[in-house]
């Protein structure tokens, strides 16, 4: 059975567990749902007081705060063995117990499981982005939604590798360190800003040392279809979310370090 | 060529020394002792194919890290060991679909799911062509007697139901190494000997090679023709049970019984060669050794002063053998 047919036998094996606890999903679900929606009516009080932010009208940052919102919420999704790593497999040393099978640890980890309460994420983002497709008139058109898909995807491999780095870090400190929710959390709450009104050094780390812009805002600006004042080129805007993916392949090399280090300690 | 071909294999872990106290704590943040601790200084042995082989210590000696070390998931700090050809730790993927391993204090199976799911999941995880796992699956199930527990949760299972299950989940894949690290702690004395027979069957029928830590020294006596004894980080003995017994003390006890605790107390065994060991009421235990008087010399002997109505030999304990050769290298728990 090839490497994406397993991980899908994880993830369903996964699912029906959960089902099990209906009541805990349903609360977690809702909470997500809301703390979606109480982060777009901030965005929306903004605007109330101040009609727009430099420029940007309350559709496009919504457009902005919905697509970061489903794309995390899906990264968070598949990353959830991840997230928990240092507590479910390092303290208790059942990290030994991946390395006993003949798969990758990134593979056996990213089905450990599959959260369904992220979903309460993921359904409201996706709702805001087709509102403010419709309420911003864009044309329905095939290669502004294959830009979108391709967006979400390079931001889920950027916060699947966020949730990697976060997970190696435990091989050396055993617990999982809450110090990249700045990235995490706050990456989601960044990006659900147009860039261009954040400061230079700023807008410099987000897209050079965390390329979170390269999948969030300047692929956005693309599908909008709107000039960005920053004055990148199409060009760039349509492959920016490439850095996504090499985001994850870094993140991918420095794990392979932290299971080096794993296995000539033992601990 | 040996299965298995270990050489030279050390392990030296670097441990941060604790320093007492909640001062010693806030000390500890910013500047750290490191001390050396060698869990293996240099061993060396050859596993043949389809051998059975005990490997016994006490806690700390390094039994564990030896195993970790041949699975693949621990490297050594120097040495080489090659399994089939294999350098465990630099091959570990293609290491580990090969050897099947089961740890007696920790389950290799998911805890929610019911046993046969996990077996499912195993099928798909080392690939095993869908034949031969339900061929292995099925002769696993009758033979270790899972029907009853297949979709069971395997959180809900007894310590013995989850090892036989979890020994099972092993050896779907139809590895020709077993490695069991003490698969009997822990459980009572039926489940001892399912477990016991099992693995006597697999290595008797299918020639797999086993490699067994154990505390239970019946399940050396009840298994193994070979056993190495590791203490401090290197191998102290290693051959079979018979030798592991001449190697430290080469006694036998005669246990005789006689009609009357006055018979027995008339007994006068002492000479080359023989001890007596104790006087209990009808019962005299005799302690001799066999290259310096043979035993029919003694029972002669026994027999021109008495009338005992029984007798018979026995072999002492391993775990005495052991625990005195312990002593003899004076290791303590670690």
């Amino acid at each position: 059975m090839n490497a994406a047919a397993l991980l899908l036998r994880y993830l369903a094996i996964s699912l029906r567990g959960q089902l099990q606890y209906r009541a805990s999903f349903l609360m977690a679900a809702l909470g997500n749902l809301l703390n979606c929606l109480i982060e777009l009516a901030g965005i929306w009080v903004l605007f109330d007081r101040f009609g727009n932010l430099s420029g940007w009208s309350f559709a496009e940052v919504a457009f902005f705060c919905g697509a970061v919102n489903a794309t995390y919420a899906i990264g968070e999704l598949m990353a959830t063995g991840f997230d928990q790593f240092g507590t479910l497999y390092v303290k208790t040393g059942d990290f030994d117990r991946l390395l006993l099978r003949p798969r990758s640890t990134v593979l056996q980890l990213a089905g450990h499981e599959l959260s369904l309460r992220r979903l309460g994420r993921l359904l409201p983002g996706l709702v805001i982005v087709v509102v403010a497709w419709g309420a911003l008139d864009l044309p329905v058109e095939a290669d502004r939604f294959a830009l979108l898909a391709f967006a979400m995807a390079g931001g889920v491999a950027f916060f699947f590798a966020l949730m990697v780095l976060q997970a190696t870090m435990c091989f050396w400190t055993t617990e999982s360190l809450e110090l990249m929710n700045i990235l995490t959390y706050g990456g989601v709450e960044t990006a659900s800003y147009p860039l261009p009104i954040y400061h230079r050094l700023f807008r410099r780390f987000f897209t050079f040392v965390v390329p979170l812009a390269c999948i969030g805002y300047f692929p956005i600006v693309a599908v909008l279809g709107v000039d960005d004042p920053l004055g990148t080129s199409r060009m760039f805007q349509v492959a920016a979310p490439l850095a996504g993916f090499a985001f994850l392949g870094v993140a991918i090399g420095v794990w392979q370090l932290g299971v080096r280090r794993y296995t000539s300690t033992g601990s | 060529m040996p299965q298995i071909e270990v050489r030279g294999l050390a392990k030296t872990f670097r441990v941060a020394e604790r320093l007492p106290g909640l001062a010693g704590a806030f000390r500890g943040l910013f500047h750290r002792r490191m001390r050396d601790v060698h869990a293996l200084g240099g061993i060396d042995f050859d596993i043949e194919r389809g051998e059975l082989v005990g490997y016994i210590g006490p806690n700390g000696a390094g039994k564990s890290t030896t195993i970790k070390i041949l699975a693949g998931i621990l490297n050594p700090t120097a040495g080489t060991c090659r399994v089939d050809g294999l350098t465990p730790w630099r091959d570990r993927r293609r290491h580990v679909a090969r050897i099947g391993v089961v740890f007696g204090q920790r389950t290799q199976l998911w805890w929610d799911l019911p046993v046969i799911e996990s077996f499912d999941l195993l099928r798909d995880i080392y690939r095993i062509p869908s034949e031969a796992y339900r061929d292995n699956r099925d002769r696993l199930i009758a033979l270790m007697d899972l029907e009853p527990l297949l979709d069971v949760p395997v959180r809900q299972l007894s310590l013995g139901q989850r090892m036989r299950s979890d020994l099972a989940a092993a050896l779907l894949h139809g590895p020709s190494l077993l490695f069991l690290d003490e698969p009997t702690i822990g459980l009572d004395a039926v489940s001892k000997l399912a477990i016991r027979d099992f693995v006597r069957e697999l290595n008797r029928d299918r020639q797999v090679t086993v490699l067994l830590t154990t505390h239970d020294m019946d399940d050396i006596e009840a298994l193994c023709q070979r056993v190495m004894v590791i203490g401090n980080g290197r191998i102290l003995v290693d051959g079979s049970v018979a030798a592991l017994r001449r190697r430290v003390r080469n006694e036998r006890v005669l246990v005789v019984d006689y009609d009357s605790a006055g018979e027995a107390g008339r007994v006068d065994a002492e000479g080359e060669g023989v001890r007596l060991v104790e006087r209990d009421a009808s019962r005299v235990r005799i302690a001799f050794d066999p290259d310096r008087i043979p035993a029919a010399t003694l029972i002669g002997a026994l027999l021109a002063q008495g009338t005992p109505h029984d007798l018979f030999i026995e072999h002492p304990p391993i775990e005495q053998t052991v625990a005195e050769l312990y002593a003899e290298h004076d290791m303590r728990e670690r």
